[in-house]
């Protein structure tokens, strides 16, 4: 895992080095010295080797260095400022898609080829149809603007964190309950599935004790990824609502050339999606009894 | 990482099935129906979908009216025609925009882009991770560790800002090109960035199905035979292994479209795609959502383009949908 992170940190700054330009463009033009200066502290007038080997020796002592573009801020700063907010939000998110997601694929499954099930999975497919960028402004044009039901921005009460996480939440449900209702479909086909009927378990024990078991386990894989994803923010959804998350700093920083900032934020996803990958594979020997690990 | 889950194998649907009977009876010589072909038999099965059908039909309508739309509509997509923000009335039929723009017009001349885009991203990531995944699972050892563990690498980066990265260092490059005198047009050099940005990370997954696939494949009887006849690993991957992955490979690509449309028009909606006044249906609805006002709501700049893309999204997942069902070999038992 850490030569994997290793490679990833060295990925991500050789990777906002090839970009053009560099992040003290957009200031007002500075005298030659004054940016000879600015160079010198961030080390921007080293070698490239150099810096990066710089910046490993900061990261071994925990320090993500200076942001280059918001003065007097570290990149630890910004991070321990927006991460508990985005955490909230990608937490909340993460468990509406879940709750919405896993019953109606469940249910569309066992009910495959019916009216019901056709029903459940156009609701699902369409979910897959609307973009963040397309639910966010509708929800808030309808909840927040005409019905004034929630509040269409900030992050203070419960009662704002409602159109964020709804809007981030849909797209993903839609997924989870695909998965989920492929996933049940592929396990009910099994044969240990006959042997439980034909022993004479009801058709419930049969669903919720042996067929869900093994039927959430697509859900399971996609949950590593989908939760890194949202727990890292979504610029979107920072943006619309005017939340004080990480997820606009991603996109910002990489648009302003924030050296350190972009390769801070990319070991911070890394460093969450290979966490959450170990435990995806943990549960995945919990659900599944066929596989062991040595 | 992964490596102690074995990914669920996808069905391969060319394998040679013994359960499909040749019949060449006196109807079926008369060329009515052979029912012996793979790829046929997906077909009638994709027809019995019905709703995969239904949304065939439409998207192909879509596509039609995104085609010629632009040269049936009287209005320029870039002229201003109309009133600033007018209703949709019977001279502009979806109203017009915040510079009197005919909407209609725009959102045929968005919906062609957005398509085309999904088109050519689709494709790239088509070539790139089917050559990748192929090479990585039929050469095995080193070669195979070194290509998937960059794919592993890129995989654990955030997509995003690969992708800004790269679509800006593109520009900058033709930037320069063009001031050096070379003949660019910015804007189809702009949307060339978005293409190789798109295409660049969309080939990863497709790269890991198939690597699974070949690696089901190269183990069996067939392989080895031509092996021993003395084939090159190349005639190999491309006479023997690519036709035998076709099914998993058009399914994984008709999931891959909308997921590329849907992407070019996030990146739009960010400002890095397509520059105005050219317009893909992500920018249009970018446009709709910054005239979001507590005062007054011009619904109609927001659900239009919106719809459309919901529309084209909706048709493509059900198509793919269709597909998987028609490849997938078990899907039949389970009608």
């Amino acid at each position: 895992m850490l030569p994997l992170l290793l490679v990833i940190s060295f990925g991500a700054f050789a990777l906002i080095r090839l970009a053009p330009g560099g992040p003290f463009d957009r200031e007002r033009q500075v005298p030659p010295e004054v940016e000879r200066q600015l160079n010198a502290k961030y080390h921007l007038d080293q070698p490239l080797w150099r810096q990066y080997l710089l910046y490993l020796g900061g990261l071994v002592r925990g320090d993500l260095g200076p942001s280059m573009r918001y003065r007097n801020h570290t990149v630890n700063d910004i991070i321990a400022a927006g991460l508990p907010v985005s955490l909230t939000l990608g937490a909340l998110a993460f468990a509406f898609a879940l709750g919405a997601g896993i019953p109606l694929g469940f249910y569309t499954a066992i009910r495959k080829g019916r009216c019901t099930d056709q029903f459940g999975s156009l609701l699902a497919i369409m979910a897959l149809c609307v973009p963040t960028f397309v639910a966010g402004p509708l929800l808030v044009m309808i909840f927040g603007v005409k019905l004034r039901w929630f509040p269409v921005a900030l992050w203070d009460s419960p009662w704002h964190t409602v159109l964020p996480v709804l809007t981030l939440g849909i797209y993903f449900a839609g997924r989870v309950a695909r998965l989920m209702r492929e996933g049940m479909l592929n396990t009910l086909n099994a044969g240990f599935i006959t042997t439980a009927r034909a022993k004479g378990l009801s058709e419930g024990a049969v669903f919720w004790r042996h067929g869900f078991r093994l039927g959430v386990l697509p859900v399971v894989s996609y949950s590593g990824p989908l939760l890194a994803d949202l727990l890292t923010g979504s610029f979107v959804v920072e943006n619309l609502f005017q939340i004080p998350g990480i997820g606009v700093f991603l996109v910002n920083s990489s648009l302003n050339r924030d050296y350190t900032m972009v390769v801070g934020l990319v070991l911070l996803y890394a460093a969450l999606l290979l966490v959450l990958n170990l435990i995806v594979d943990l549960l995945y020997a919990v659900l599944d009894p066929r596989v062991r690990y040595e | 990482m992964n490596s102690s889950v074995p990914p669920r194998p996808l069905p391969s649907a060319e394998s040679a099935t013994p359960d499909a009977p040749r019949r060449r009876g006196k109807f079926f010589a008369a060329g009515l129906s052979p029912v012996n072909s793979p790829a046929r038999r997906a077909w009638t099965r994709f027809r019995r979908h019905r709703a995969a059908g239904l949304a065939l039909r439409g998207l192909g309508l879509l596509v039609l009216v995104a085609l010629a739309g632009p040269w049936i509509s009287p209005y320029d997509p870039n002229a201003f025609v109309g009133g600033p923000f007018e209703p949709p009335s019977l001279r502009h039929w979806l109203g017009t925009d915040v510079h009197g723009r005919d909407l209609l017009t725009r959102v045929m001349v968005g919906a062609r882009l957005s398509l085309a885009v999904g088109a050519v991203g689709a494709a790239i990531s088509l070539v790139i991770g089917v050559l990748w995944g192929a090479v990585a699972g039929y050469a095995g050892g080193r070669t195979d560790s070194v290509l998937m563990r960059t794919v592993d690498v890129l995989y654990a980066m955030p997509t995003l800002v690969f992708v800004i990265v790269l679509v800006t260092a593109l520009n900058g490059v033709l930037a320069k090109w063009e001031a050096a005198g070379a003949p660019v047009n910015v804007t189809h050099a702009r949307g060339l960035g978005l293409l190789l940005g798109i295409g660049a990370v969309s080939w990863l997954t497709m790269a890991r199905i198939v690597r699974g696939e070949v690696l089901a494949l190269r183990a069996r009887p067939f392989v080895e035979a031509s092996r021993v006849l003395g084939a090159s690993p190349a005639r190999i991957l491309f006479r023997h292994l690519l036709p035998n992955l076709t099914g998993v490979v058009i399914v994984y690509l008709a999931l891959t479209v909308p997921a590329v449309v849907l992407y070019e028009s996030f990146l739009s909606f960010l400002g890095l795609g397509i520059q105005p006044p050219a317009a893909s249906l992500g920018t249009l609805i970018a446009e709709g959502a910054t005239q979001i006002n507590p005062l007054r709501i011009y619904w109609w700049l927001i659900v239009f383009p919106a719809g459309t893309l919901a529309a084209a999204l909706l048709g493509l997942n059900l198509v793919g949908d269709g597909l998987r069902d028609a490849f997938d070999p078990r899907a039949a038992s389970r009608n």
